[in-house]
């Protein structure tokens, strides 16, 4: 089963990272990676460019509109996703925590529908 | 309703299908893997026992009988329903009736699988509650229903949104052996919650709440006798039946509550007392610190007191700050703080209370009334009278505000 962990950071404790953490942790998403793939889970994932980029599309009537920003205004920010292919939720969740902004913000697990 | 012949009268039925229904339900689990598939086949399972019992008489192993039925009804409508392919796991499907449990390796018993995923945490806790009352206690939807105030559509609702979210987030049957530390947490605390539902509400449908007690006693003991050595099992287990063996004189005849101070001790039950005791004591003795067990051991501390004021304190006290170190909740700090006056007198008392927040763990209601009650041991009497009105004021129960008011009004000495 196919489930999308989609990465919400905390832009608060992500600020006040020293130099050094930042690169420890993009040390260990790196390694986190690895082992997706090494163990076959690993079926696409990225990082998202800042939210300052994010656009929010709503067609209403027929007529489309584009707002600047995110669906909603939350203190943590979608800043990445993985999509894993595992055999249930348990794995799931287990793969989330080791995600390392799990620590500071959260990682939201959704299986994905097949059609 | 069904007419029932008096050999298996309708209470002995119910009963049998209530008891039998985590058994076969993990069974049935085990081999289809599908919660819906195997509750709807023990349901027509036990439509089939209503007709045929009567008839033929209870059968020697009616959960034999139940579960050899439920496969069948299984099979049929796999595939009627055609969708035996994906449903089926490795295991072929027997038709043979099966004696008793078939053997296996696993780590676990399917009974306990079942109560795990009635309690994975990524259930809301209703969902778990309901989920556990319904597949392992085997209660009725609408007896579920009635235990929680809510109507039985909205139950059943809730009922079909947590299964849903099992089926659709593919939530598993099986657990690696590093999930359970965790599941057991949820477990006890699930049970810990339907027994608390039953006994903190005791203004409204008193017998229909101490149903709810009963249940998680039930579901306590079915979890000791398959985690034997787990200690917050055994622990939860005890906590409950000291709460329980005060049942008949904790509400009075108007249906007023009884604090543990004025209950007529003599009134409590000696036998859950004593059951209790031997859980307590093998619990204490092996195994790491938890806190049902800590909890369970204050609560035999007051089991074996005379009278309210003949209590060992001391030893309250001793056990409340070891409680805090494994779980530093607010109702433990507020348990603490009445230790804390027993033993050092009540002004300590209310500086122990003033150093806590008050409104921290849903309990202000509680905090206020400890407070109002020590103030008027030490003499403030008119800042007490204003505790009392907070406190009434954040009574989570009608029976919690009538016994503060005649608290409130008491006469001092």
């Amino acid at each position: 089963m196919r489930y999308l962990l989609l990465i919400a950071s905390n832009p608060e404790a992500n600020g006040t990272m020293t130099e050094a953490q930042q690169i420890q942790m993009h040390a260990e998403y790196t390694e986190f990676t690895d082992k997706l793939v090494a163990s076959g889970e690993m079926v696409d994932g990225a990082p998202l460019a800042g939210i300052e980029t994010a656009t929010t599309v709503r067609v209403r009537n027929g007529k489309r509109t584009s707002t600047d920003g995110p669906f909603a205004e939350t203190k943590e920010v979608l800043a990445g996703y993985y999509l894993v292919e595992v055999p249930d939720l348990d794995r799931a969740i287990e793969l989330a925590a080791m995600i390392p902004d799990a620590r500071t913000g959260g990682v939201e697990v959704r299986p994905v529908v097949s059609m | 309703m069904v007419d029932v012949s008096a050999s298996v009268d309708v209470a002995l039925a119910e009963a049998v299908f209530r008891q039998e229904s985590s058994t076969v339900l993990g069974a049935l689990m085990r081999q289809y893997g599908d919660l819906d598939l195997a509750e709807d086949g023990y349901q027509e399972a036990c439509l089939d026992a209503w007709q045929q019992w009567p008839r033929s008489g209870l059968p020697d192993n009616p959960g034999a009988w139940l579960l050899t039925v439920a496969r069948r009804r299984v099979v049929d409508r796999v595939r009627r329903e055609g969708r035996r392919a994906e449903r089926e796991r490795a295991a072929p499907i027997s038709m043979e009736p099966v004696e008793g449990a078939p053997p296996r390796d696993d780590f676990l018993d399917d009974q306990l699988l079942l109560l795990f995923m009635c309690c994975h945490p990524a259930l809301s806790e209703e969902s778990r509650i309901a989920l556990t009352l319904r597949s392992v206690a085997g209660l009725t939807t609408a007896e579920i229903a009635r235990g929680f105030l809510v109507p039985e559509p909205t139950m059943a609702q809730r009922l079909v949104r947590a299964k849903r979210k099992i089926a659709a987030t593919k939530i598993p049957f099986d657990i690696s052996v590093r999930e359970v530390p965790d599941r057991m947490a949820s477990v006890c605390h699930v049970i810990y919650l339907v027994f608390n539902e039953g006994y903190a509400s005791s203004d409204a449908d008193v017998f229909l709440r101490t149903e709810l007690c009963d249940e998680a006693i039930v579901l306590a003991r079915l979890l000791v006798r398959l985690m034997p050595e787990d200690v917050d099992a055994s622990g939860l287990l005890a906590l409950m039946l000291f709460h329980d063996s005060r049942r008949m004189s904790r509400v009075g005849a108007q249906g007023e509550l009884i604090t543990l101070e004025e209950q007529d001790r003599g009134r409590w039950d000696q036998a859950t007392i004593a059951e209790a005791d031997q859980l307590v004591t093998s619990a204490l003795t092996s195994g790491p610190l938890g806190s049902y067990k800590l909890q369970a051991a204050i609560a035999a501390v007051h089991a074996h007191a005379t009278t309210y004021e003949a209590t060992d304190w001391a030893e309250i006290l001793v056990l409340y700050d070891l409680l805090l170190t494994v779980d530093d909740s607010p109702a433990a700090r507020l348990g603490r703080v009445v230790a804390v006056s027993m033993v050092h007198g009540s002004q300590a008392g209310v500086d122990a209370l003033d150093a806590l927040d008050p409104d921290t763990g849903g309990l202000a209601y509680r905090w206020h009334a400890v407070r109002a009650q020590l103030l008027e041991q030490v003499g403030q009497t008119n800042e007490a009278a204003a505790e009392y009105r907070e406190a009434i004021a954040l009574a989570q129960s009608t029976a919690e505000a009538d016994f503060l008011r005649r608290r409130a009004h008491r006469p001092t000495t």
